[in-house]
């Protein structure tokens, strides 16, 4: 399968990236690793005029501790995340489930900044960061802005990112010392979750439960009341909205929810 | 658009269309087809290849991106003398393949798995070859030859 014709162009700062973008606009599509873009291209499910290549951005590689949290350079790959001394302290949810991201030939290409942008609901990381109280830092022609993860999944693959802007970091309050879980049902070893939860203290992201990644706020709240794990992990599927397919209909996806819920939580409750 | 890749030590520099993928310049441009195209959907490995050392599908890129790189392929791997790099031997050895298609993909897998990790344990090799499919194996063999290739002893 071989893409529908474009021109190809390979930005090495924010800067040039953000002149092609403002020449071409809507014609032009970002690639950073490129494993969700090129192959809905090769489907021709999406067809870009201009491809603008960012993943050469080095200024947009790093992870660091400030006062703050930690600041995630969007050009970041998997495999450099899930490795970081850094993130591991004080962000470890992160760096474990950026290793769980497809495989390790993905996780060599895949960043999380194309993750995010993507804004696919079964996707691992907006879930994770989306727990996290995440911030986005998106750069554009009018300067910069931030987004809370809370405001950036507005529906599936859909974000209020200009066709101008690129996001350039992504930031998480720091974790240090918060218990976290991970848990992720797959029907096999590299496939997107049937359904996943990412839990940091008492923070819960649910994955491929509604068309964008949802906070489980009416388990969080019930702990938040004294609940204990397993009556607040039995409201994990309250307000959500799963998918149906022929393997997996929304009432096993709630149950599904329900379960992983409690487990992430379990794992949670033991202080990293 | 020129692009100027060098694929097993050697610099291949072509004109090709920018949406050539990287599977098709190495396998049309550069002449070299140890590398396979399964499913040309990410998902069966079987056109793994090193970019800059590390494990890609090249498949899901485009040659353009791996412009001013390093490639290596299956080919590369051999010695010019012909000797067999320690994870083409294991595989022979613990036979680790059966038709093959999936194997120069297979191989090239390992080759980045063990210099993450040297001494990998069985199940440390299975989860570290989840991104490649065998469809004749049942992988028991691959894990074994993997295993052998890192200097351990094959635990059956």
């Amino acid at each position: 399968m071989i893409p529908a014709q474009f021109s190809y162009r390979r930005a090495s700062t924010v800067d040039e990236a953000l002149s092609v973008l403002a020449e071409h606009g809507d014609d032009a599509k970002l690639l950073a690793g490129g494993h969700s873009l090129l192959p809905l291209m090769k489907l021709r499910l999406a067809a870009p005029e201009v491809l603008v290549d960012i993943a050469p951005i080095d200024e947009l590689r790093y992870v660091r501790a400030d006062d703050d949290g930690v600041a995630i350079g969007a050009m970041s790959r998997y495999h450099d995340l899930h490795r970081d001394t850094v993130l591991r302290e004080h962000a470890p949810l992160l760096a474990h489930v950026a290793g769980s991201v497809g495989d390790q030939q993905v996780r060599h290409r895949g960043t999380v900044g194309g993750s995010i942008v993507h804004a696919d609901p079964a996707a691992d990381l907006p879930a994770a960061i989306l727990a996290s109280d995440g911030v986005l830092v998106a750069r554009g022609p009018g300067g910069e802005r931030r987004v809370p993860a809370a405001e950036f999944f507005l529906g599936p693959f859909t974000t209020p990112l200009e066709p101008d802007e690129l996001v350039t970091e992504i930031r998480i309050p720091r974790q240090t010392g918060l218990g976290w879980g991970f848990e992720k049902f797959t029907r096999r070893a590299i496939d997107w979750a049937i359904v996943g939860v990412a839990a940091v203290g008492r923070s819960v992201g649910l994955i491929n439960m509604a068309g964008t990644p949802l906070r489980a706020r009416a388990t969080e709240e019930a702990l938040a009341n004294g609940a204990s794990v397993a009556e607040a992990a039995e409201l994990a599927a309250e307000d959500t909205n799963p998918p149906d397919e022929s393997h997996a209909p929304p009432d096993y996806r709630r149950h599904l929810a329900r379960v992983l819920t409690a487990r992430a939580l379990d794992k949670a409750a033991v202080p990293a | 658009m020129k692009v100027a890749i060098e694929v097993n030590g050697q610099t291949v520099a072509e004109e090709v269309e920018d949406r050539t993928l990287l599977v098709h310049y190495l396998r049309e441009t550069a002449g070299l087809t140890a590398t396979n195209i399964g499913c040309d959907t990410t998902s069966c490995g079987a056109c793994t290849v090193l970019l800059d050392g590390e494990s890609v599908k090249s498949c899901t890129m485009l040659a353009a991106q791996a412009d001013g790189h390093a490639i290596t392929t299956m080919e590369g791997l051999t010695a010019d003398d012909g000797e067999l790099h320690p994870l083409q031997r294991a595989f022979r050895e613990q036979h680790g393949l059966q038709c093959g298609f999936c194997t120069p993909g297979m191989i090239m897998a390992s080759v980045s798995l063990l210099d993450h990790n040297p001494k990998p344990t069985r199940q440390e090799v299975r989860d570290g070859l989840e991104g490649n499919l065998c469809r004749c194996t049942g992988y028991h063999n691959i894990v074994s030859a993997v295993v052998e290739a890192s200097g351990q002893e094959v635990d059956r």
